[in-house]
């Protein structure tokens, strides 16, 4: 008997959030417990199936078709790259540990600590679904669907104006998914000209258009993920849904839901309109480094801890799109790589950051101060997250953001040099709150914070330390990622610019 | 097979450091001896790692250890891959030998400080990155080590950072570095772009065939990266904020090692900048610049450290104007960093020495008289002073010498240029040095009651003294039958005949460098000594000196050019985002719902504004695809 991993993997936090939910009211720490213990089986389910993985072969694998709604053509189907594969097993590693770095931040909200956890595990489900989906439709159908859970733990957990914030995220990607939609239908429609209605993605691949028709398509995709992404001018959303949601719901939003956005950009946009996309690289190569300048800059004038990550973040989304429309070896798998690292970086600063927070009960970096002296190890853990996100040499993200520079350099330098300036700007975004909040003498009412206890130290730890070691050993997932990296350029018909001199 | 032990000349270093952040307060007690040991281990493996090179013939000298593949995508392959040859193995006796002389004073000199193992943890994590940076085989491994000195260098300056103006130094020194690792990055991208490599030795062999416009451009960008690390003008501004860190760091990373990187970098560029010219004459400019630069500041310092640090500047402008004088320069340029960091960090930790006996004082107008009470710290001090102005026997006579002779030889007007420049600056080094050791050391006693200036206990004396010998001895070893120069041949020097025509013959040239020496002192005396030196600096002096105290607007320059424009774009760009952008969505939104009828009122306003601003913004665009598409 075939084990199907994939669907496996994905229905383990489905069933999770069933049994959670037959818990009797009140039992929240049993809740809480349960939620952490079925993250942890999904982990090692979700790393069961990267070891099988066999990373030379491009082909999707573990592939899993079954007819879904058989009179329209849509399947229940799909399979895995290297670069949904990375991204699965970022979604299901940070899920324990967001759960337990945020152990009580649930408390308070609008609803019980059980439908707390119930939307977690609902929302990992749909994450491991969305990266594996190969049916458009069912793609689709996930896409919007993770808008629920998200809505709610942003509105229903949240601080702040978090209703207004949740109803922002929410209208934003409405309106980025109905684009969508119009386009799937639109391929749906033309796929019954050309031999017969369906949804699978490597059929419509091959769909003969227009290239007017493509463009207006690629369109209705691009924006849907630029707004997920989000690419700038379409990035409002975010601060807000970030200032607003809890730390953990963050850490998901920008840490995993974000890069359903870059994901779909390789996933949908590359492979089903390559003309279009080769059309439009001009412009999104701009939009591109516009938002890792302008990210980075807003980021330095912020004074809302919570609201700078956010725009750390547009700049970081900024580099992976350039690196994924840059189109060369070092650029895409760069790219993948990046989304992987932001996903430790962001959710480390987060994290941290969230503590930081409930301790002093503000997000206004100025109400920090002194912290080096009070709570040391906090203080350690937010630095080193920061030093991640300025991707410090030595550090994975560092690896990652190099090779998407370097590998843009080689098609257009001019991009990748406005881009380099990011680097000195990540150093002011990230060297002012740690000034304003670890350093100086300690302020008022930050005297009597704790510093991090055992739950978080254990919680945070293997997040630094993988920040650390895939900065000085990326291979295992560089191995991963490289293949289908490489595929994917090659399906658009790019190669590496040559040297103009051969080295050695 | 020896090459095998280059790893440990880092990862025990490292190790420690690691070991001293993660213990507790359990490891208080021992963690500086384990710090020390951890330099010391790794200077004895670097000596006995020299000592094996210096048995093999010359050609068999520079050994690689390659430890795993650390970056491959493509075409792009960068190996963690360390080069031990002759030019990496003086910077690793330097760091690792100063550096341990530096562990020992630091266990005396930090015995009060309740952090002292923190900053034990900090100097290795700062030995291991600055052995990665010269030992890595690639630019890319440099880079790692680049950034790493920098973040060592970060968290040092910052040490005592609960006083907010550190912490404010520490921060300008790493956005200012980051300035200069843009350079670095680029660099490295021209590289490979170009070359389709980013080793030392791929590059060496590709670039004769490269275009000039090519290493022109990586000359520049490595120039830029140079001047932010070695605090080289335009990019200098951060080095003198940078010693409010304690002492001992100021004397390893600000003087003897950290700062010298953009040396190192030039120098083992050289197959990219003898075949750039104009990056060449850039280079030369630019040391030729913050010499001058440097020494001037250092006229007008009252703060022990800070004059000194003045004066590394400029000290590290003659080392990048010798190595842009092209392959005669390199092996002066490093000769010059090698005899400076004996004598500059010997005098740092005599520095560090009258503060520790003067309750942390830096003014030296509150010094005076302490040869009295300080008498080793005032002869190994004088020892570097004799030094650091070139008087002979003494080692910088020996390298500043041979770096003026050079640049004066440099031919035509640029030599006559050059070699002023040079001979000007060793008359102010002779003046601003001469003033240090007699406001610090001679005249009256000006201090304060509540001091009780004393000598330091053996810990901190031990290294000054022998600091002070290699300041006395280092610079006529390193030329005795031209050794250094001989040493250093395979790396930089590709065998050129057919020497310079010589401006000045060689005894001419030492005859005016201490002819300006002697005028630089004599000023000196006759302002210091012949009149009185009040404990307070004079406020009705000349606007010049005014500008010179001011460090020559450096501060004042940057804040206008840089950060107030890029304070008000921030200010600007907050409200555009909030105003025009979701200004804009709200609009939209509100006037597709048909409601909001409030929001609108507040929106409408800004409705002729936003269409400007959406029209430069499209337009910005398609200037943008414009030029990325061309």
């Amino acid at each position: 008997m075939t084990i199907n991993w994939i669907s496996l993997t994905a229905l383990l936090p489905l069933v999770g959030a069933a049994l959670l939910a037959t818990l009797p009211k009140g039992a929240e720490l049993r809740a809480k417990q349960f939620a952490f213990g079925t993250t942890l089986v999904t982990a090692a389910s979700a790393i069961a199936m990267a070891v099988q993985f066999q990373r030379d072969n491009t082909d999707l694998q573990f592939v899993e078709v079954r007819s879904w709604i058989p009179s329209f053509g849509i399947n229940y189907a799909v399979g895995i790259d290297g670069i949904a594969l990375v991204l699965i097993l970022m979604s299901v590693i940070l899920a324990p540990i967001v759960i337990l770095a945020g152990w009580n931040e649930a408390q308070g909200g609008r609803w019980s600590v059980k439908t707390f956890y119930i939307l977690i595990l609902v929302l990992e489900t749909m994450m491991i679904g969305v990266f594996s989906a190969t049916d458009v439709f069912l793609f689709y159908v996930i896409f919007e669907a993770m808008l629920v859970p998200v809505y709610f733990l942003i509105g229903g957990y949240g601080t702040g104006e978090r209703s207004a914030a949740a109803v922002k995220f929410l209208l934003y990607s409405l309106f980025g998914g109905l684009l969508m939609l119009a386009s799937i239908i639109a391929l749906y429609v033309m796929s019954g000209d050309q031999g017969g209605h369906t949804f699978d993605l490597a059929k419509l691949a091959n769909l003969q258009m227009s290239s007017t028709t493509q463009n207006f398509l690629f369109l209705g995709f691009f924006i849907a993920f630029a707004i997920k992404a989000p690419l700038w001018p379409f990035h409002t959303w975010l601060p807000d849904a970030a200032q607003s949601a809890t730390p953990g719901t963050s850490v998901l939003l920008l840490g995993v839901l974000d890069k359903v956005g870059t994901f779909g950009m390789i996933r949908y946009c590359l492979t089903l309109f390559p003309e279009a996309s080769k059309t439009f690289t001009p412009v999104i190569i701009v939009l591109a480094v516009i938002s890792i300048i302008y990210g980075a800059i807003l980021a330095i004038g912020q004074k809302d801890l919570k609201r700078l990550i956010a725009f750390t973040s547009i700049s970081h989304f900024g580099f992976i799109t350039m690196g994924i429309f840059a189109m060369t070896s070092q650029s895409q798998s760069g790219a993948t790589l990046y989304m992987f690292n932001h996903g430790f970086s962001t959710a480390a600063l987060f994290i941290v950051g969230g503590w930081m927070i409930a301790r002093r009960g503000s997000s206004t970096i100025s109400d920090f101060g002194g912290l080096q002296r009070i709570t040391p190890v906090m203080a350690w853990c937010f630095f080193l997250a920061g030093m991640s996100s300025l991707a410090l040499p030595g550090l994975s993200s560092f690896v990652s953001e190099f090779l998407v520079l370097v590998g843009t350099y080689t098609r257009y330098p001019v991009a990748a040099i406005i881009a380099t300036v990011g680097i000195i700007l990540a150093a002011l975004y990230i060297l002012i709150p740690v000034q304003r909040a670890l350093h100086g003498p300690t302020t008022p009412g930050n005297e009597n914070l704790t510093d991090l206890n055992l739950r978080e130290k254990i919680a945070i730890a293997p997040v630094l330390a993988a920040i650390i070691a895939l900065g000085f050993y990326p291979s295992p997932l560089l191995n991963v990622i490289n293949p289908a990296a490489v595929h994917v350029n090659s399906q658009l018909g790019f190669t590496d610019p040559v040297p103009t001199v051969e080295g050695k | 097979m020896t090459s095998n032990l280059i790893v440990y000349l880092i990862a025990i270093p490292l190790f420690s450091s690691a070991v001293l952040l993660l213990s507790g307060r359990k490891a208080n007690k021992w963690g500086h001896l384990l710090g020390t040991l951890a330099s010391a281990s790794s200077f004895g493996i670097g000596a006995y790692l020299f000592t094996q090179m210096l048995a093999q013939p010359t050609e068999e000298r520079a050994m690689t250890q390659k430890l795993f593949s650390w970056i491959s995508v493509g075409s792009f392959n960068v190996d963690a891959s360390l080069l031990l040859d002759q030019l990496s193995v003086c910077f690793v006796l330097l760091i690792t030998g100063v550096g341990t002389l530096i562990h020992i004073y630091s266990i005396s000199y930090m015995s009060h400080d309740m952090d002292r193992r923190r900053f034990f943890a900090y100097l290795n994590l700062f030995i291991a990155a600055m052995l990665l940076l010269v030992l890595g085989d690639s630019y890319l491994n440099l880079y790692v080590g680049w950034e790493g000195v920098g973040l060592a260098s970060y968290l040092l300056i910052g040490f005592w950072n609960q006083k907010p103006t550190y912490a404010t130094a520490a921060k300008k020194a790493f956005v200012m570095n980051r300035v200069g690792d843009l350079g670095l990055s680029l660099a490295i991208m021209i590289a490979f772009a170009s070359m389709g490599t980013v080793s030392f030795a791929g590059i060496e062999e590709a670039a004769p065939k490269a275009s000039t416009t090519t290493l022109t451009a990586i000359g520049i960008m490595l120039l830029i990266a140079a001047a932010g690390k070695s605090a080289q003008f335009p990019l200098q501004a951060w080095l003198g904020d940078a010693m409010a860190g304690p002492t001992p760091v100021s004397a390893l990373i600000h003087a003897a090692t950290m700062v010298t990187a953009g040396v190192y970098l030039i120098t083992r560029s050289n197959f990219i900048f003898d075949a750039a010219p104009t990056a060449q004459l850039l280079v030369v400019i630019v040391g030729a610049i913050t010499l001058l630069f440097g020494a001037i500041v250092g006229t007008a310092k009252d703060d022990i450290k800070k004059a000194l640090a003045a004066s590394t500047m400029s000290q590290i402008g003659y080392m990048i104007l010798a190595t842009g004088l092209g392959p005669v320069g390199y092996a002066f340029a490093i000769m010059h960093l090698l005899t400076h960091g004996f004598f500059k960090a010997g005098m740092f930790l005599g520095a560090g020495s009258v503060m520790h006996g003067m309750n942390d004082e830096v003014n030296m107008r509150k010094y005076g008289a302490l040869r009295k009470f300080m008498p080793i710290t005032f002869i190994t001090f004088g020892l570097g002073y004799l030094a650091i102005i070139g008087v002979p026997p003494f080692a910088g006579f020996y390298s500043k010498d041979m770096i003026i002779e050079t640049a004066l030889n440099a031919g035509g007007i640029k030599g006559i240029l050059l070699g002023s420049a040079a001979l000007f600056g060793a008359g102010l080094t002779a003046f601003y040095m001469t003033r240090v050791m007699i406001l610090t050391f001679t005249g009256t006693k000006r201090w304060d009651d509540d001091a009780h200036p004393h000598e330091s206990p053996i810990l901190m004396w031990l290294p000054m003294a022998i600091l002070a010998i290699g300041s006395v001895a280092s610079g006529f070893l390193f030329t005795r039958g031209d050794a250094l120069v001989h040493w250093l041949e395979p790396v930089v020097a590709p065998h050129e005949h057919g020497e310079h025509s010589e401006l000045l013959p060689p005894i001419v040239v030492s005859g005016l460098a201490l002819t300006m020496v002697l005028i630089g002192i004599s000023i000196a005396v006759m302002m210091y000594v012949r009149r009185p030196v009040e404990n307070v600096a004079p406020e009705n002096v000349s606007t010049l000196t005014r500008i010179v105290r001011q460090d020559l607007l450096q501060d004042a320059a940057n804040e206008a050019i840089f950060m107030r424009p890029g304070q008000s774009l921030t200010k600007t760009l907050i409200a555009v985002d909030e105003k025009v952008i979701d200004g804009a969505v709200h609009g939209v939104g509100a006037m597709a719902l048909g409601s909001g009828s409030g929001l609108r009122k507040t929106q409408t306003g800004y409705v002729r504004s936003y269409s400007a601003l959406i029209l430069v913004g499209a337009a910005a665009i398609v200037l943008g695809i414009w030029v990325i598409t061309q």
